[in-house]
Protein backbone atom coordinates (compact mmCIF):
# COMPACT_ATOMS: atom_id res chain seq x y z
CA UNK A 1 0.00 0.00 0.00
CA UNK A 2 1.17 3.44 -0.70
CA UNK A 3 0.26 6.33 1.62
CA UNK A 4 0.92 10.53 1.37
CA UNK A 5 1.11 12.38 4.75
CA UNK A 6 0.38 15.92 4.21
CA UNK A 7 1.22 18.47 7.07
CA UNK A 8 3.26 21.12 7.50
CA UNK A 9 4.45 20.01 10.30
CA UNK A 10 7.87 17.94 10.22
CA UNK A 11 7.18 16.60 13.76
CA UNK A 12 3.41 15.82 12.84
CA UNK A 13 4.53 13.77 9.58
CA UNK A 14 6.92 11.91 11.38
CA UNK A 15 4.80 10.70 13.76
CA UNK A 16 2.24 9.93 11.68
CA UNK A 17 4.82 7.88 9.36
CA UNK A 18 6.38 6.34 12.10
CA UNK A 19 2.68 5.01 13.53
CA UNK A 20 1.96 3.76 10.04
CA UNK A 21 5.12 1.74 9.75
CA UNK A 22 4.20 -0.06 12.52
CA UNK A 23 1.11 -1.01 11.12
CA UNK A 24 2.93 -2.25 8.13
CA UNK A 25 2.84 0.20 5.50
CA UNK A 26 5.87 0.74 3.37
CA UNK A 27 5.85 3.00 1.07
CA UNK A 28 5.37 6.35 2.69
CA UNK A 29 5.57 10.03 0.82
CA UNK A 30 5.24 12.96 2.50
CA UNK A 31 4.36 16.63 1.76
CA UNK A 32 4.17 19.68 3.41
CA UNK A 33 1.82 21.75 1.70
CA UNK A 34 -1.77 21.11 -0.65
CA UNK A 35 -0.11 21.99 -3.85
CA UNK A 36 2.92 19.41 -3.58
CA UNK A 37 0.69 17.27 -2.25
CA UNK A 38 -1.88 17.02 -5.40
CA UNK A 39 1.32 16.89 -7.54
CA UNK A 40 2.46 13.66 -5.87
CA UNK A 41 -1.24 12.51 -5.49
CA UNK A 42 -1.50 12.80 -9.59
CA UNK A 43 1.90 10.78 -10.00
CA UNK A 44 2.22 8.33 -7.42
CA UNK A 45 -1.73 7.33 -7.15
CA UNK A 46 -1.45 6.60 -3.40
CA UNK A 47 -4.19 4.20 -1.51
CA UNK A 48 -4.74 6.43 1.56
CA UNK A 49 -3.95 10.43 2.52
CA UNK A 50 -3.92 11.96 5.90
CA UNK A 51 -4.14 15.44 5.50
CA UNK A 52 -3.78 18.66 7.88
CA UNK A 53 -6.41 21.66 7.20
CA UNK A 54 -4.04 24.65 8.04
CA UNK A 55 -1.31 24.54 5.72
CA UNK A 56 0.42 27.22 3.30
CA UNK A 57 -0.06 27.35 -0.19
CA UNK A 58 -3.05 25.43 -0.28
CA UNK A 59 -5.31 24.55 2.66
CA UNK A 60 -6.28 20.88 3.15
CA UNK A 61 -9.57 21.55 2.26
CA UNK A 62 -9.35 23.16 -0.90
CA UNK A 63 -6.81 20.34 -1.37
CA UNK A 64 -9.14 17.31 -0.63
CA UNK A 65 -11.73 19.12 -3.26
CA UNK A 66 -9.23 18.82 -5.61
CA UNK A 67 -8.23 15.09 -4.58
CA UNK A 68 -11.93 14.55 -4.97
CA UNK A 69 -11.98 15.75 -8.71
CA UNK A 70 -8.59 13.52 -9.73
CA UNK A 71 -10.36 10.14 -7.85
CA UNK A 72 -13.82 10.82 -6.29
CA UNK A 73 -12.84 7.26 -4.68
CA UNK A 74 -9.92 8.58 -2.88
CA UNK A 75 -9.25 7.47 0.42
CA UNK A 76 -8.50 10.81 2.93
CA UNK A 77 -8.56 11.14 6.39
CA UNK A 78 -8.28 14.36 7.44
CA UNK A 79 -6.07 15.32 10.61
CA UNK A 80 -6.29 18.75 12.37
CA UNK A 81 -6.40 20.63 15.33
CA UNK A 82 -9.57 22.22 14.51
CA UNK A 83 -11.84 21.53 17.19
CA UNK A 84 -15.39 22.88 15.78
CA UNK A 85 -18.71 20.67 14.65
CA UNK A 86 -18.44 23.15 11.22
CA UNK A 87 -15.11 21.64 10.28
CA UNK A 88 -15.16 18.42 10.53
CA UNK A 89 -18.78 18.14 8.86
CA UNK A 90 -17.19 20.43 6.11
CA UNK A 91 -14.23 17.54 5.76
CA UNK A 92 -16.79 14.70 5.66
CA UNK A 93 -19.25 16.57 2.89
CA UNK A 94 -16.01 17.15 0.58
CA UNK A 95 -15.40 13.62 0.72
CA UNK A 96 -12.88 12.72 3.86
CA UNK A 97 -13.25 9.21 4.55
CA UNK A 98 -12.17 9.80 8.40
CA UNK A 99 -11.23 12.87 10.66
CA UNK A 100 -9.16 12.96 13.68
CA UNK A 101 -8.41 15.56 15.65
CA UNK A 102 -5.04 16.62 17.17
CA UNK A 103 -3.51 15.57 19.12
CA UNK A 104 -3.57 12.42 18.63
CA UNK A 105 -3.06 9.15 20.84
CA UNK A 106 -0.75 6.25 19.01
CA UNK A 107 -3.87 4.26 19.05
CA UNK A 108 -6.58 6.68 17.25
CA UNK A 109 -4.29 6.80 14.76
CA UNK A 110 -3.78 2.94 13.68
CA UNK A 111 -7.38 2.24 14.37
CA UNK A 112 -8.35 5.33 12.28
CA UNK A 113 -6.01 4.13 9.31
CA UNK A 114 -7.39 0.88 9.97
CA UNK A 115 -10.57 1.72 9.70
CA UNK A 116 -10.18 3.59 6.74
CA UNK A 117 -8.43 0.60 4.56
CA UNK A 118 -10.96 -1.75 5.67
CA UNK A 119 -7.93 -4.14 6.51
CA UNK A 120 -6.22 -3.97 3.04
CA UNK A 121 -3.12 -2.96 4.78
CA UNK B 1 -10.92 38.67 26.34
CA UNK B 2 -13.59 37.48 29.52
CA UNK B 3 -12.41 35.69 31.98
CA UNK B 4 -14.14 32.71 30.67
CA UNK B 5 -11.82 33.25 27.55
CA UNK B 6 -9.07 32.92 28.99
CA UNK B 7 -10.10 29.72 30.94
CA UNK B 8 -10.52 28.05 27.30
CA UNK B 9 -7.11 28.42 26.88
CA UNK B 10 -6.28 26.93 30.08
CA UNK B 11 -8.78 23.81 29.45
CA UNK B 12 -7.06 22.99 26.37
CA UNK B 13 -3.53 23.26 27.73
CA UNK B 14 -3.86 21.24 30.40
CA UNK B 15 -6.02 18.58 27.82
CA UNK B 16 -2.99 18.68 25.82
CA UNK B 17 -0.43 18.00 27.95
CA UNK B 18 -2.70 15.25 29.33
CA UNK B 19 -3.61 13.63 25.70
CA UNK B 20 -0.10 13.73 24.43
CA UNK B 21 1.90 12.43 27.71
CA UNK B 22 -0.30 10.89 29.90
CA UNK B 23 0.94 13.28 32.49
CA UNK B 24 -0.70 16.37 34.35
CA UNK B 25 0.56 19.86 33.86
CA UNK B 26 0.12 23.20 36.17
CA UNK B 27 -1.33 26.14 35.03
CA UNK B 28 -0.19 29.37 37.15
CA UNK B 29 -2.49 32.55 38.07
CA UNK B 30 -2.61 34.36 34.69
CA UNK B 31 -1.23 37.43 34.68
CA UNK B 32 -1.35 40.58 32.12
CA UNK B 33 1.58 42.32 30.19
CA UNK B 34 0.29 45.57 28.39
CA UNK B 35 4.00 45.81 26.14
CA UNK B 36 6.51 43.78 26.04
CA UNK B 37 6.95 39.63 24.99
CA UNK B 38 8.83 37.31 27.11
CA UNK B 39 10.33 34.80 24.87
CA UNK B 40 12.25 31.39 25.72
CA UNK B 41 14.39 29.20 23.49
CA UNK B 42 11.58 28.19 21.16
CA UNK B 43 8.31 30.20 20.07
CA UNK B 44 5.53 29.20 17.80
CA UNK B 45 3.14 31.90 17.38
CA UNK B 46 -0.25 31.67 15.36
CA UNK B 47 -2.13 34.92 14.33
CA UNK B 48 -5.76 35.01 14.99
CA UNK B 49 -8.09 36.66 12.05
CA UNK B 50 -12.04 37.21 12.00
CA UNK B 51 -14.06 37.06 15.15
CA UNK B 52 -11.48 37.71 17.12
CA UNK B 53 -7.93 39.37 16.06
CA UNK B 54 -4.45 39.07 17.70
CA UNK B 55 -2.43 36.61 18.06
CA UNK B 56 -1.10 33.68 20.60
CA UNK B 57 2.38 32.44 21.08
CA UNK B 58 3.39 29.42 23.13
CA UNK B 59 6.57 29.45 24.31
CA UNK B 60 8.96 27.12 26.28
CA UNK B 61 12.49 25.43 26.97
CA UNK B 62 14.12 23.56 24.46
CA UNK B 63 14.62 20.65 27.04
CA UNK B 64 10.83 20.64 27.13
CA UNK B 65 10.33 20.66 23.41
CA UNK B 66 12.56 17.76 23.32
CA UNK B 67 10.60 15.77 25.70
CA UNK B 68 7.65 16.24 24.48
CA UNK B 69 9.07 15.50 20.70
CA UNK B 70 10.87 12.28 21.82
CA UNK B 71 7.20 11.29 23.74
CA UNK B 72 5.76 11.56 20.60
CA UNK B 73 8.37 9.77 18.12
CA UNK B 74 9.73 7.20 20.67
CA UNK B 75 13.33 8.74 20.09
CA UNK B 76 15.30 9.66 23.23
CA UNK B 77 17.03 11.91 20.38
CA UNK B 78 14.88 13.52 17.99
CA UNK B 79 17.51 16.51 16.58
CA UNK B 80 17.23 20.03 16.41
CA UNK B 81 14.93 20.63 13.80
CA UNK B 82 11.93 18.52 15.16
CA UNK B 83 12.38 20.22 18.56
CA UNK B 84 12.42 23.54 16.72
CA UNK B 85 8.92 22.56 14.78
CA UNK B 86 7.16 21.38 18.09
CA UNK B 87 6.80 24.46 18.99
CA UNK B 88 4.77 25.51 16.21
CA UNK B 89 2.76 22.44 16.37
CA UNK B 90 1.71 22.96 19.89
CA UNK B 91 0.78 26.21 19.19
CA UNK B 92 -1.04 25.17 16.52
CA UNK B 93 -3.38 22.42 18.27
CA UNK B 94 -4.01 24.58 21.14
CA UNK B 95 -5.11 27.29 18.43
CA UNK B 96 -7.07 25.14 16.46
CA UNK B 97 -8.30 23.21 19.59
CA UNK B 98 -10.13 26.32 21.13
CA UNK B 99 -12.27 26.85 17.84
CA UNK B 100 -14.74 24.23 20.25
CA UNK B 101 -15.36 27.06 22.31
CA UNK B 102 -14.56 30.52 20.01
CA UNK B 103 -16.14 28.48 16.65
CA UNK B 104 -15.38 28.16 12.91
CA UNK B 105 -14.73 31.82 12.68
CA UNK B 106 -12.05 32.36 14.74
CA UNK B 107 -9.57 31.63 11.54
CA UNK B 108 -5.82 30.66 12.53
CA UNK B 109 -2.82 30.99 10.92
CA UNK B 110 0.12 28.67 10.15
CA UNK B 111 2.60 28.93 12.65
CA UNK B 112 5.63 31.47 13.02
CA UNK B 113 8.52 29.95 14.85
CA UNK B 114 10.90 32.38 16.65
CA UNK B 115 14.18 31.05 18.01
CA UNK B 116 15.41 33.17 21.21
CA UNK B 117 14.36 36.33 21.41
CA UNK B 118 15.27 38.00 18.03
CA UNK B 119 15.99 41.68 17.59
CA UNK B 120 14.22 42.05 14.29
CA UNK B 121 10.81 40.19 15.03
CA UNK B 122 7.88 42.44 16.29
CA UNK B 123 5.66 40.32 17.59
CA UNK B 124 2.17 42.54 17.09
CA UNK B 125 -0.74 41.49 19.32
CA UNK B 126 -3.72 43.08 21.17
CA UNK B 127 -3.10 44.29 24.67
CA UNK B 128 -3.78 43.12 26.94
CA UNK B 129 -1.61 40.03 26.56
CA UNK B 130 -3.11 37.48 29.17
CA UNK B 131 0.15 35.19 29.84
CA UNK B 132 -0.85 31.90 31.01
CA UNK B 133 2.00 30.03 33.26
CA UNK B 134 2.29 25.77 32.66
CA UNK B 135 4.41 23.49 34.33
CA UNK B 136 5.02 20.30 32.97
CA UNK B 137 7.30 17.96 34.40
CA UNK B 138 10.09 20.45 35.76
CA UNK B 139 9.89 22.43 32.82
CA UNK B 140 8.36 25.94 32.76
CA UNK B 141 6.40 27.50 29.81
CA UNK B 142 4.19 30.41 28.61
CA UNK B 143 1.36 30.57 26.63
CA UNK B 144 -0.10 34.21 25.61
CA UNK B 145 -2.86 35.42 24.60
CA UNK B 146 -3.69 38.45 23.27
CA UNK B 147 -7.02 39.17 21.18
CA UNK B 148 -9.59 41.52 21.13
Amino acid sequence: MKMLIVDDSFVIRKTIEKYAAELGIKNILTASNGKDALRIFESESPSLVTLDITMPEMDGIECLEQIMKIDAHARVIIITALKDNATGLLALKKGAAGFLLKPFTPEQIRDEIAEVTGGMI
Amino acid sequence: MTEQEVKYFIDVVVNYFRDISGEPSEMGIPFVKEKETMLLDYTGLIGISGAKKGAIYLTASKEMLGEITSILLGDDDPGEELIVDMAGEIANTIAGNVRENFGASFMISVPIILKGCPDDVIIRMVPPIFIIPIKWRKHSAFLAVGLE
